[in-house]
């Protein structure tokens, strides 16, 4: 630190005036983003909260109080309800399929002797991909419904009849579609995760377990590397059950078309999209909405939070 | 060097810091058009359109626009969900003074956010087209001017029909045959959109079982036995496997209907070109075939209409400017409605006019949106019509039972016809 040196005549003066550079530096660094934190967060938020108890029909100062009215209304609607089921369903797949997925990756990646950086990185790379990108190629080109499509020249080569996949309810083949394209958009980030976490076990406890004549294999995985994984799974699961709660991008860009979204596998989020911001412009209806789902989402967090003992201490 | 790391990335910081909040407050103040004159004192104006798919269209409104002597008139061609786009901005003083808009919506005029535009058209009312007129008046007041009639047909492949023995279908039943009929392996009978049907079929079926939306007074129009029935009608097509569905373009595009996938599309007028080029006389249209007793033939009709924001620091210069581009220079609508797309003048003695409406499909066409068009009702509110899309998904899809679907439409629609009766 030489660059200090010329200060260091009046230690006195140097301190008062490093403690007021900090306060100083402290704004111009976290200044920005407090701003746009609280100008494009938290104003729109207080906003939307406030337009929850209003008739606001394409109006964002509405001066109709209606109270409680449109908090009854959507949970009353049947279609909120239903998205809120879809939602369900969807976590329910895509939690444990991700988990499983991704940590079977790491697994494999991690017993690796070779080329190791080679395949973490092609596990990766599809994180990279937008969401919209995918959802177009998955809808568009393999998972159309006509017997060009790749999915469909497969079955064909087998000699069964094409598939609608995004269009069929039963069996609801829109799942797969829905599935898979965020499982492979996202797998390679967990996998990342947990191959971090596994090279943090200590290599003593397998040669500890190798001595006391434990298997390799699942009895090694059951006993050892799964408990070591505890705090990484914690936060994967959190991290997914957060992400799956926020689905849009590609239900919406597989569903949706020009004249709406077909009533089936619609998640809260897409179904405000339509409440609120679509033709309909109900920002009141849709606020109220956007506030009981914000509310799940709390509860939802912290009591996962509470289960996993997530910032707990570990031993 | 006698600079630290610590004072290097400080003097950075604030740096980036002032840029950063120097780009924020740039991009507040960005220019929007809006609220500041043009060249010469004129009003600036900015004119939005949606994102037309025919080359050509884009300059033709700027010329018009720049042809406008009395104020400065800058076009924005905005791609994308123009809908969306527009209701937001309507929400805002920096949107558009002068808008296209394919409504507006009922809850657009009673929320004020559009000019009314009754005296615009005091002389040239009866001119205009008075099923696409309909939805842009609300209690006798005109909210828009309509710009150009779209409508959907029927499109079927003779060469096909022919070869399965099959004549063209005019009755419901007899398309839900047909469809079967023509579906082979590798091509399906008819395309209704990748959904189904549900879409962009909307009110169609009831229109063509001699019913309603909402009614003159302003009734629910389709509370009646005939409407389960219809519909119940297009299960079978789903049920049949009749449908083409999951395409790689949608209804819109007729790519399904000249690459082969299927042998009937439905889609709109402004296909026809495409279709005459890619077929040449191996196709013919139809309307949406009748149902019933009651029923009869049925096309959807709609119009972009030129709308004027409340919003708007110029709202008498774009009401004149409005009345100068679509109701005066009619050589400029007849030159936006055919030399480009392919759509039907909103002015009668335009349509009556125009030689490439008159021979063949076209001349078809045009009389089918003639007798038999129906239009949107503007009190057929985005609520009422989700949930009928909504209704109608799960009859095609899932084979619910029309009877118990329609119901719980019924109701809602009652609710919102309710609301929007309700005087402010």
């Amino acid at each position: 630190m030489r660059g200090a040196a010329p200060h260091q005549k009046s230690p006195t003066r140097r301190s008062r005036f490093g403690r007021q550079n900090r306060t100083l530096w402290f704004w111009v660094f976290v200044g920005p983003f407090v701003l746009g934190l609280t100008l494009f967060t938290y104003v729109p938020l207080a906003w939307s909260a406030y337009l929850s108890f209003f008739d606001a029909h394409n109006t964002v100062s509405p001066t109709e109080f209606v109270g409680f009215d449109n908090y009854t209304a959507m949970l009353r609607d049947d279609a909120f309800t239903d998205s809120l089921l879809t939602f369900l369903v969807f976590t329910a797949f895509i939690v444990p399929a991700t988990y499983v997925l991704s940590l079977s990756l790491a697994l494999m990646v991690n017993r690796l002797r070779w080329a190791q950086a080679f395949f973490r990185s092609v596990f990766f790379l599809p994180v990279a991909c937008s969401y919209v990108v995918a959802a177009l190629i998955w809808k568009m080109s393999i998972f159309n419904g006509v017997r060009f499509g790749l999915a469909n020249t497969v079955l064909g080569w087998f000699g069964a009849d094409q598939i609608a996949w995004l269009s069929t309810t039963d069996p609801p083949w829109y799942w797969l579609v829905i599935v898979t394209v965020r499982l492979w958009l996202q797998a390679g980030f967990y996998m990342v995760l947990f191959l971090a976490g596994l090279q943090r076990i200590p290599p003593r406890l397998y040669e500890a377990a190798a001595v006391d004549g434990a298997r390799p294999g699942w009895q090694v995985f059951r006993h050892i590397t799964f408990p070591q994984l505890r705090a990484t799974s914690v936060a994967v699961v959190l991290l997914l059950v957060i992400n799956a709660f926020q689905a849009f991008d590609e239900f919406y860009n597989l569903l949706s078309d020009s004249r709406g979204y077909p009533p089936y596998a619609r998640p809260p989020l897409v179904y405000l999209y339509y409440t609120a911001l679509g033709q309909g412009q109900n920002l009141g209806l849709g606020s109220a909405g956007a506030v009981i789902l914000a509310l799940i989402i709390a509860v939802v967090t912290v009591a996962q939070a509470r289960w996993f003992g997530l910032g707990r201490k570990e031993d | 060097m006698s600079i630290s790391r610590r004072r290097l990335l400080g003097t950075f910081g604030a740096g980036a810091g002032l840029t950063l909040t120097g780009g924020l407050t740039a991009a507040c103040g960005s220019n929007t058009g809006r609220g500041s004159d043009g060249e010469g004192g004129r009003p600036l104006l900015a004119h939005w359109y949606h994102q037309y798919g025919e080359p050509g269209t884009e300059q033709a409104v700027k010329r018009y626009a720049d042809a406008y002597r009395k104020a400065d008139v800058q076009v924005q061609w905005r791609p994308g969900n123009y809908d969306q786009q527009t209701a937001a901005a309507l929400l805002t003083a920096s949107g558009p003074d002068v808008f296209e808009v394919n409504g507006p919506t009922l809850d657009q005029i009673r929320g004020r956010q559009v000019v009314d535009l009754t005296d615009l058209l005091s002389e040239a009312k009866d001119d205009f087209n008075p099923a696409v007129l309909a939805p842009k008046t609300h209690e006798g007041r005109i909210w828009a001017v309509p710009q150009v009639v779209d409508m959907q047909l029927l499109y079927y492949r003779k060469s096909m029909l022919e070869k399965a023995g099959v004549e063209p279908p005019r009755t419901l039943d007899a398309l839900v045959d047909a469809a079967k009929e023509l579906t082979t392996g590798d091509v399906k009978g008819l395309f209704l959109g990748n959904d189904g049907g549900p879409g962009v079929l909307g009110g169609t079926p009831l229109h063509a079982a001699g019913l309603e939306l909402i009614t003159t007074d302003g009734e629910v129009g389709f509370d009646d036995p005939a409407a389960a029935r219809t519909l119940g009608k297009l299960h079978r097509l789903f049920a049949d496997k009749s449908l083409l569905l999951g395409a790689p373009s949608d209804w819109s595009d007729p790519a399904a209907f000249t690459q082969g996938l299927t042998a009937m599309q439905w889609s709109g007028l402004w296909a026809l070109p495409q279709v005459k080029k890619a077929l040449g006389d191996d196709f013919g249209v139809l309307p949406f075939p009748e149902d019933g007793a009651h029923g009869g033939p049925a096309v959807p009709v709609g119009a972009y209409g030129a709308a004027v924001s409340a919003r708007s620091g110029h709202r008498e210069a774009a009401k004149e400017y409005v009345k100068w581009l679509w109701v005066e220079r009619t050589e400029y609508q007849e030159d936006f409605a055919l030399t480009y797309g392919f759509h039907i003048p909103a002015r009668i003695s335009l349509a009556r006019r125009a030689a490439k409406l008159r021979a063949g499909a076209a001349g078809e066409a045009v009389g089918y949106a003639t007798d038999h068009g129906h239009a949107e009702p503007l009190l057929w509110t985005p609520a009422s019509k989700t949930a009928y899309q909504d209704a109608l998904s799960r009859i095609i899809k899932s084979g619910a039972s029309p009877e118990r679907e329609l119901r719980s439409v019924v109701r809602r629609t009652r609710a919102e016809l309710r609301r929007v009766q309700k005087k402010r």
